[in-house]
């Protein structure tokens, strides 16, 4: 009860904060889409091989492409109000029902990554902070740099080429086993054997991030002095670093964690590209490739709200993890 | 601002006394520069990137014929043909030629887009900072909106709307990478305002540019250097992922583009695609331990920390 009046005011602030940049995001999305050269009208009549000039005009005011820019908009924000995204001509299916059915396979992977780099960032930023500068502590950083270095996916097919081709234990791409009939726990083995690769090539860069700053932080945090009280009363050495020294030194990775989902969608792009995951990303490429313009505008539309509840979600986090922030602001 | 004798006679005094507290702030150059050589890491990082310019530069030179060209029988493995050390691809093109003429677009990419995001963010954030009031309001608006839109993804849909070309590749890395250097600007800004010898360049009467340029600017300077070479990096890596993606420029060859013909033969010819893989790592690598090593010379009270 008292946790959620405190946390109230806080949601509400970052409410009021996310509100004029979603609709600016809606603003840009529209008009940048709408520069676009060739429409979907011209892209369908390509790949049908042949279009006169009146199929081509019936199949624009179908999609009501034909109408002037500010109709347009204002349609687009009538339709969105009803929770409508438009039509895909490409797909021939509602764009809102196209992104729901790739919407799942990017969260899953997202949050397979964000856990996976947040587990292994963290191991190795508390490895790296026993001894800085030391022999340990200078070997991780050149391999977390390398890390840093690697382009998703690169090491994604070179992963495929270890794991997949060489030594055979997992498969390509794809999301699931199909046709095998599989139950129960079964299924979520099978969906974990396809989702390692991929998740661990969206990881990579972002264990390099984690473990930078869980280092950075971990020193800081031990300077302090509530950490030699922590010592002086006789904890233990491991008591002190999870509970007093880690758990301070957690905020700063929250912050940065939700600024990542923009990072983590854009990297979903090429790394479902490679795997053919079906979600979201592939989806924003194939919607590209085919000037599928309201399949696109949808998918940026989606993944610019979806920073932005992964930013009010931060802040609340950031309120639970440490209640001065909830006073403070 | 109104200039009364008493302030005109006193502002040189203020501004002499603020001197050694700027001098004080900005670390030597020449000692950074001591400290970045003396960094073995560092040093390792610019001799990477030194040797991944020279390649660029001597690319003309050494494979003066279009690398897109077919010069032997496909799938040379690398070693198999002392003629062709790394090896040859489908299509029996030289895949050393590719990967000395990649060096070129990626570091021109890298280093123009670098260049573009940078001008544009210090540009906004210089004037949020130093106005204040509305303008910095706006403005921050600008840059939270443009850091939500996940970047990725916009540089995807304006390379699509611009059509695939270096400039238009180049001009969109810049125009979705400003934002970091922009809140970077704005926060330095915002508290160099208030320093001493800025209300002294003040008091003497300077004008607004030349406070920016001349007295705040370099003050703001080592951590947007140490942000311009991670960068080059990003900049490198995204031109590299888009042109895999097939939205690169078709008419050059470049490390991207070579992993993405390469996969097509994943299974049989693994090397096409490593081959110019380990070039992007190496470069990227090559900047970020510059990137590191001039944080660590430019800012020596972290150094001291770590």
């Amino acid at each position: 009860m008292d946790r959620t009046r405190r946390l109230l005011p806080v949601l509400g602030r970052a409410l009021l904060e996310a509100a004029p940049t979603a609709l600016l995001i809606l603003v840009v999305n529209f008009f940048l889409l709408r520069l676009a050269p060739g429409d979907a009208a011209e892209v369908m009549a390509g790949e049908a091989g042949a279009a006169t000039e009146e199929t081509l005009a019936a199949m624009r005011s179908r999609f009501g492409l034909d109408l002037p820019l500010l109709e347009q908009f204002l349609a687009y924000l009538n339709n969105l109000a009803h929770l409508s995204l438009g039509f895909s001509p490409r797909y021939n299916m509602p764009v809102t029902e196209l992104i729901g059915q790739r919407l799942p396979g990017t969260l899953m992977l997202m949050g397979l990554a964000l856990a996976l780099a947040l587990l292994a960032g963290l191991a190795l930023g508390v490895l790296m902070a026993r001894a800085p500068g030391g022999i340990l502590d200078r070997v991780l950083s050149v391999a977390v740099l390398l890390f840093y270095s690697v382009p998703g996916f690169w090491i994604g097919l070179m992963l495929i080429v270890l794991f997949s081709v060489k030594l055979g234990w997992l498969p390509s791409g794809g999301a699931r086993t199909i046709g095998q009939g599989l139950t129960g726990f079964a299924v979520l083995t099978d969906q974990l054997r396809y989702m390692v690769l991929p998740g661990l090539s969206l990881a990579l860069f972002y264990v390099a991030i984690y473990a930078r700053l869980v280092r950075a932080a971990m020193l800081e945090v031990r300077a302090q002095d509530f950490v030699r009280t922590a010592a002086a009363k006789g904890l233990s050495p491991l008591a002190v670093s999870v509970r007093h020294v880690l758990r301070n030194a957690l905020l700063p990775v929250t912050t940065v964690a939700g600024m990542h989902v923009g990072g983590l969608l854009g990297g979903a792009v090429v790394v479902e590209t490679v795997y053919s995951w079906p979600g979201l990303g592939r989806l924003a490429f194939e919607a590209v490739m085919a000037r599928d313009f309201s399949v696109l505008l949808g998918v940026l539309l989606l993944s610019s709200l979806l920073v932005l509840a992964a930013n009010v979600a931060v802040d609340l986090l950031q309120a639970i993890l440490d209640p001065r922030i909830a006073v403070r602001s | 601002m109104t200039s009364s004798p008493m302030t005109a006679r006193l502002a040189p005094t203020l501004a002499r006394a603020a001197a050694p507290d700027r001098g004080a702030m900005r670390p030597a150059p020449r000692r950074a520069l001591r400290a970045f050589l003396r960094n073995p890491t560092a040093l390792s990082g610019l001799i990477i990137l030194g040797l991944v310019a020279a390649a660029a530069l001597a690319a003309p030179f050494v494979y003066p014929d279009d690398p897109l060209g077919m010069v032997a029988q496909p799938f040379l493995w690398p070693g198999q043909d002392p003629a062709y050390p790394l090896g040859t691809d489908s299509l029996g093109r030289d895949v050393a030629a590719g990967v000395a003429h990649g060096a070129r677009v990626s570091l021109l990419v890298g280093f123009a887009a670098a260049s573009v995001g940078l001008a544009l963010g210090v540009l906004v954030g210089a004037t949020a900072g130093y106005c204040g009031g509305w303008i910095d309001r706006a403005l921050g608006r600008l840059i939270a909106l443009f850091q939500t839109i996940p970047a990725f993804i916009l540089l995807v849909v304006l390379v699509a709307i611009a059509q695939p070309s270096i400039p238009a590749i180049t001009l969109a890395i810049g125009a979705t990478s400003w934002p970091t250097v922009a809140r970077l600007t704005r926060a330095e800004f915002r508290s160099l305002r208030e320093k001493d010898f800025v209300t002294a360049a003040r008091g003497l009467g300077y004008g607004p540019v030349r406070i920016v340029v001349a007295e705040i600017l370099p003050n703001a300077l080592p951590p947007i250097v140490v942000t311009a070479s991670v960068m080059v990096a990003s900049g490198i890596l995204m031109e590299s992922a888009l042109s895999f993606m097939g939205l690169g420029d078709p008419n050059v060859v470049s490390w991207g583009s070579m992993i993405g013909a390469g996969r097509e033969v994943l299974r049989s010819a693994w090397y096409l695609t490593a081959v110019p893989g380990i070039a992007i790592v190496l470069s990227v690598l090559a900047l970020n331990l510059v990137g590191d090593g001039l944080n660590d010379a430019l800012n020596p009270r972290l150094a001291g920390e770590a």
